[in-house]
């Protein structure tokens, strides 16, 4: 158990690097490689409009000229101890964890994804509360009741569900639940009230979002809830189950489901990591100031360091996710332990 | 309901029928099943596989889904008949009046619970006691069973179990509410032979130190030689002979038995001459062959003037309750035994 729990430690710190130098290749490597200049690159940090003399010299001060390994080492430095701009006019500080200083808003990124932290997170863990109850338990039923009337309703409805693109359902919500036509219950998009300061409101105004989302999450495991719940309703310990006596909610639960569970938290893992790194398009739809808006807004103006951070970031929430579902699975399946 | 006397047989079954609606049309796995059992007796039920065994014993636990099984006839335990009796009332005799001990203990147990906390489980459905209560009562069963260090063997999963500890602790589970009826589905045959005997050794000393009835479903006459006091072989979802386990295995009168007897597996002849299998293969429960079900590979259905093919034979008492279901005559049966079948059986 603990070697396995090292092996898994070291593969997220491994795999960590690799993204770390993929992300930093795609940003800085590739578009050297297009034919972008040393000077070129600089100037998007010192603005479109600065004089030629003034990028060539921001180049070589940002480094930009060194190899590519050199400034790899600079900006993983940057994470670990801070770092510092010299850009020609000015220097511009960055404290550790220096995930890049957005030379546009002259602001370091850090701080801003901390800012942006709070609101992605509140929407992600509302909606996964809500989809892991709402997808698991009408997957379960489905299963139980297959080829009934509610069985292919559901699975109708987890069909739309996956295939309906969010800023569909979302605006679609926003028109007929919250701009008043024809009901005007919920908050209209781009509010947000931090929890500490007023649970209801929070929740009150990330309803629809939640609810949006997790439709679309809720779809996808219904399904897979269904399809492995079939399987292992068939599997002969559950006959033994109910050969001891057991009521068959307990054999449902405790034995069919324990069985179907370890699929829903693989892909539970991955999703919500996924999220929390940024509901792109929900966060666009409800104009939440989230994570994902974050990165959409830097990608529309080209501001190449938010991106990255923003990338980097969603990367370490996927891997530290992996590595949680993977410990949770020698939780669950002991037979994941021996090998 | 039909009203129908109580018996005063521990178990007994009446004219048993248990269909699948499919697809592919009606599945008849049991046909009109019909046997009695007392307590502290063993029954072998034997037969190739898809004759319709493991439907018979699910049944009688009641384990099968009213949604796709037809199931009619009585099913008579200690003076409750349970077909017709609710689904709780049935349920609540489950693991504690009747138990199953199932072919391959690996699936048949829960991957991802403790073999304690499996028997923990059995247990506390029927006995309101607390955990630590059930645990010392499932170490103190791992123990009867044989499990060396059951205190610490508790504590393990199923595939941390070697295949015959596993059965082991199959059968410590289905003991742990002492069940008065005990049901073994095959419970040697995905084990190996040493491993088997010693099982069914288990079995025998249980059964008495236990005193419950016990049935042995199997496919190996073999098995149920030394446990069994009477023997059924089924045929097609019929019981198609039943008798003393002598009567089966010095008198047997129907040709599948014959059979069955010529494909045992004998320590006592060479392995590689030891098996004459039954030609063809056992009907198919959908479509069953008009007349007797054993016709198409009968080598003496030619002798019956064309009624094994036309008319289902009747299972007819041969003498001092031996009962065989064929449309050859008695002393014809018992003459080809004698002459062509038994000195045959014998020198091979
Ligand atoms: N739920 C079911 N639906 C349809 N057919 C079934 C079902 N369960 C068993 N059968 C059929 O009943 C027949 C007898 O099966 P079984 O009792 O398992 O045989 P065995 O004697 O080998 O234990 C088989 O042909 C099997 O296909
Ligand atoms: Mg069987």
């Amino acid at each position: 158990m603990v070697t396995y729990i090292i092996r898994r430690l070291i593969a997220a710190i491994l795999m960590l690097l690799i993204v770390s130098m993929v992300t930093f290749a795609i940003f800085f490597l590739v578009p050297r490689l297009a034919g972008a200049t040393p000077e070129g690159m600089a100037s998007r940090y010192v603005g479109r409009t600065a004089s030629e003399e003034t990028a060539k010299l921001a180049a070589e001060r940002l480094g930009f000229n060194d190899p590519v390994i050199v400034q790899y080492g600079n900006y993983v430095k940057g994470i670990v101890f801070g770092a510092e701009y010299d850009y020609g006019p000015g220097v511009e500080t960055c404290p550790a964890p220096c995930l890049g200083y957005s030379f546009i808003t002259r602001q370091p990124v850090w701080p801003d994804l901390l800012d942006r932290m709070p609101v992605t997170f509140s929407l992600a863990v509302g909606a996964a509360v809500i989809w892991v109850l709402v997808g698991v338990g009408i997957g379960v039923v489905s299963a139980l009741k297959r080829g009934s009337l509610f069985d292919r309703a559901a699975m109708t409805v987890a069909l739309a569900g996956v295939s309906l693109p969010i800023f569909f359902t979302g605006l679609i919500s926003l028109v007929a639940l919250s701009y008043g036509n024809p009901f005007s219950i919920f908050a209209q998009g781009g509010h947000y009230t931090p929890i500490t300061e007023n649970p209801i409101m929070w929740a009150y105004n990330l309803i629809l979002p939640w609810v949006t989302l997790a439709f679309l999450f809720a779809a996808g495991y219904a399904r897979l809830t269904r399809a492995g719940m079939l399987d292992t309703m068939n599997e002969d310990y559950i006959r033994t189950a109910r050969a001891k006596g057991l009521a068959e909610r307990v054999v449902v639960t405790k034995h069919g489901l324990r069985g179907a569970l370890t699929p829903i938290i693989t892909i539970f893992g991955l999703d919500f990591g996924l999220l929390i790194g940024g509901a792109v398009l929900t966060e666009s739809t409800y104009s939440l100031q989230g994570l994902g808006k974050y990165a959409v807004d830097a990608i529309t103006n080209n501001d190449l360091p938010k991106v990255m951070g923003v990338t980097l970031l969603t990367a370490v929430f996927v891997i530290v996710a992996n590595l949680i579902v993977d410990l949770l699975y020698a939780v669950v399946d002991p037979r994941v332990r021996l090998s | 309901m039909t009203v129908s006397p109580a018996t005063d047989a521990f178990l007994e079954l009446r004219d048993l029928r248990i269909h699948f609606p499919t697809d592919d049309g009606l599945v008849k796995s049991v046909d009109g099943l019909s046997y009695r059992l007392d307590r502290g007796k063993t029954l072998g039920i034997v037969g190739e596989s898809g004759s319709g065994k493991s439907v018979t014993s699910l049944g009688v636990l009641g384990l099968h889904n009213r949604r796709n099984a037809q199931v009619s006839g009585e099913i008579w335990l200690d003076g409750l008949e349970l077909v017709s009796a609710p689904e709780d009332v049935v349920r609540g005799l489950r693991g504690k009046k009747m138990a199953m001990i199932f072919q391959d203990p690996l699936s048949a147990m829960h991957p991802y619970y403790t073999i304690g906390n499996q028997i923990i489980e059995a247990y506390r459905i029927h006995n309101k006691v607390s955990k630590s209560v059930a645990r010392k009562h499932a170490i103190d069963m791992l123990g009867r069973v044989g499990i060396p260090q059951p205190d610490r063997r508790v504590d393990d999963y199923p595939h941390e179990f070697s295949g015959g500890m596993r059965q082991r602790a199959m059968i410590a589970m289905a003991l742990s509410c002492d069940p008065e009826l005990l049901i073994a589905d095959e419970p040697t045959t995905a084990l190996d032979v040493t491993v088997q005997a010693q099982i069914l050794d288990l079995m025998r000393d249980l059964q008495r130190e236990f005193d419950s009835a016990l049935i042995i479903i199997t496919h190996d006459l073999g098995v149920v030689a030394e446990l069994s006091d009477d023997i059924l072989v089924m045929y097609g979802g019929k019981c198609i002979e039943y008798g003393s386990t002598d009567d089966i295995f010095y008198n047997p009168e129907h040709p599948y038995t014959w059979g069955l007897l010529g494909s045992m597996p004998r320590l006592d002849r060479e392995p590689t001459d030891r098996l004459q299998p039954i030609k063809g293969t056992p009907p198919s429960l959908i479509n069953v062959p008009p007349g007797c079900a054993f016709s198409p590979r009968c080598p003496y259905g030619s002798r019956t003037g064309g009624l094994s093919t036309g008319e289902v034979p009747e299972l007819t008492e041969s003498r001092g309750g031996h009962k065989v279901r064929c449309h050859m005559p008695p002393a014809e049966r018992r003459s080809i035994w004698e002459s062509d079948v038994k000195p045959m059986l014998e020198t091979t």
